[in-house]
């Protein structure tokens, strides 16, 4: 499971009937930090989110799990929809070299915009 | 299966039913020598982890997604046990 943002949807009129009335989303893979990792990708949306939003998602054969009991053809579903992330006791001393994005409310988190 | 020390923890309020009520954790894989080691993983607990916790994590998709007897969860990286100490030969 990792972290992502949504930067895009993807629009697809001719597809395989499993795939009919699911949303598909570009996901930019996020580290904990907030800083990109790795190559977008498209994903099943499970949960309703929105573009720009902060989600969870999930890879591999379990991403299809989500839909059950519907078979869709999936390999990258989105789970979740993340309000914060805290990283803890390092993540604190990370924060005073400025490596997170948003300051943050309580030691260690960060706050997810909305 | 790895071992790794839990760092952080992620919330989130919407998220799949199968997902709901499960704490969302954040570890950092260790070594042998129980030094950092990779890329922080996200994985749902299963065993009552908390953070500075060095836990047991499954990250094969079938394994993890039947933690707590919930068959068939969308989830690829499970805690499935809080270690108490490792011995080395």
């Amino acid at each position: 499971m990792q972290l992502a943002r949504v930067v895009g949807s993807v629009v697809a009129t001719v597809k395989d009937r499993a795939l009919e009335r699911r949303t598909l989303l570009l996901i930019q893979p996020i580290a904990p930090s907030g800083a990109p990792a790795g190559a977008a990708l498209v994903a099943i949306d499970s949960v309703g989110v929105g573009a720009g939003e902060e989600v969870i998602f999930v890879k591999g054969r379990e991403a299809a799990f989500a839909f059950l009991p519907d078979q869709v053809v999936a390999d990258a579903s989105i789970v979740g929809k993340v309000d914060s992330v805290d990283l803890g006791r390092e993540g604190g001393e990370r924060a005073s070299n400025g490596a997170r994005r948003a300051p943050p409310s309580r030691r260690g988190e960060r706050a997810v915009k909305k | 299966m790895i071992i790794g020390r839990v760092a952080g923890s992620v919330v989130a309020t919407e998220k799949h039913y199968k997902l709901e009520g499960r704490k969302l954790l954040l570890v950092q894989p260790l070594g042998l020598k129980g030094e950092a080691r990779g890329e922080l993983l996200l994985a749902v607990d299963g065993a009552g982890a908390g953070e500075g916790d060095r836990v047991l994590v499954v990250q094969e998709g079938r394994s993890a997604s039947m933690i707590s007897g919930r068959l068939e969860s969308p989830l690829d990286c499970a805690i499935v046990a809080v270690v108490d100490r490792v011995e080395l030969g």
